[in-house]
């Protein structure tokens, strides 16, 4: 077999998934973090797809619903060997936060509630609070725009505060909101 | 039958949770009003362990909510059942992916979700703000507002939000940061 036929040659599902194993134990903190990491691996190493295609997928993946880095896996996955490969590369990503979080769940459980761990997770919560406030300056900046979005912003947020209206309720109300808005009202402007 | 009810509302969450690991958390609190599997403090321990170890935010939060309510069985299945939708959806997405980023129908969708996610998760945020800064069930009991405020949490809190911002730092080593001042001050 000549190295050009061996670079033509599909790659194992098991290699993919081995791909996007290391992939999701290597990113931290998921998004773009996990970037830096499948260019890598799957551009530099494998030749398997190119930076500009990967960046293309990350940008779809973000409009698209669930975890980024499973929606970017996948579309690599697609890519390089179909249906099958993406299947391969999601479970691949998915396995090492399975392990991880089920030994860290197990081990963590016998000292949940010794004194000096509940003072420990006093503090981490409030770490986590004003993380999601720096999570939602980004947001804010990339989201509300115009006097619209800032109506859409106010009206979901009382929504979501004040009733018991579900959150995939809310959600299919702002994407209908979305397109009457955009489409029709503004003429696509 | 715990298992089912897993995969169905993880399913649910793997469809809707657009934007990214953060937008699964008000998810997350409703999981815990509807079916008590956890409590809403839990969610936010959850997220601390889930930001500071190796993974998607994402799937670590389905793999700990699924631990939490039905062990090593449950965090498999809610994690599958997260990933399932996605798997279907880019399947069909990358096949019309040229087609799809540019679809007015796309971006409009977007000029509304954007906002709601946002909205969504300032909520979420207020919901871990009370089990933080707030000693909000203790209040809700004894309406005593002074109280109402954690002032050792609000300061530490103040702090590490100023530095949150000035130093765009990985959220581990505020996470790492705040254990230990949450074992000297409390």
């Amino acid at each position: 077999m000549t190295a050009l036929e061996q670079s033509k040659k599909q790659p194992s599902l098991w290699e993919i998934f081995a791909v996007f194993a290391k992939v999701g134990a290597l990113t931290f903190g998921g998004g773009y973090s996990m970037l830096p990491i499948i260019n890598k691996e799957a551009v530099e190493r494998k030749g398997w797809v190119t930076q500009e295609e990967v960046m293309d997928y990350y940008a779809v993946g973000q409009c698209l619903p669930g975890i980024i880095a499973i929606n970017t896996g996948v579309f690599v996955g697609c890519k390089v060997r179909g249906k099958s490969g993406g299947i391969a590369a999601a479970l691949g990503i998915a396995f090492p936060s399975l392990v991880i979080i089920m030994l860290i769940a197990a081990l963590l459980a016998p000292y949940m509630n010794l004194p000096i761990v509940q003072k420990a997770f006093m503090g981490i919560r409030v770490a986590v609070a004003a993380l999601i406030i720096q999570a939602i300056a980004t947001m804010w900046k990339k989201g509300i725009k115009d006097i619209f979005t800032a109506i859409i912003f106010a009206a979901a947020f009382s929504l979501a505060a004040l009733t018991n209206i579900s959150t995939v309720l809310i959600i299919i109300c702002s994407v209908v909101l979305g397109i009457v808005i955009k489409v029709f009202a503004m003429k696509g402007k | 039958m715990i298992y089912v009810l897993l995969f169905y509302e993880f399913f649910k969450i793997g469809l809707f949770a657009v934007g990214g690991g953060l937008a699964t958390i008000p998810f997350l609190y409703d999981l815990a009003v509807k079916h008590n599997w956890y409590t809403n403090q839990d969610v936010v321990d959850m997220i601390a362990i889930s930001e500071s170890t190796p993974g998607a935010i994402g799937l670590n939060m389905s793999t700990y909510v699924g631990y939490t309510t039905a062990g090593v069985l449950g965090s498999i299945i809610s994690t599958i059942a997260i990933i399932i939708p996605e798997i279907i959806i880019v399947i069909i997405v990358s096949k019309v992916l040229n087609q799809f980023s540019s679809s007015k129908y796309v971006v409009s969708a977007f000029y509304g979700i954007r906002p709601t996610v946002t909205a969504l998760i300032c909520v979420a945020c207020l919901e871990v703000l009370k089990v933080s800064v707030f000693n909000w069930g203790e209040f809700l009991q004894s309406y005593n507002w002074a109280a109402l405020v954690n002032y050792k949490a609000a300061i530490l809190f103040a702090l590490v939000l100023f530095l949150v911002f000035k130093f765009k730092k990985h959220p581990v080593y505020y996470i790492a940061g705040c254990a230990l001042a949450g074992m000297l001050l409390f």
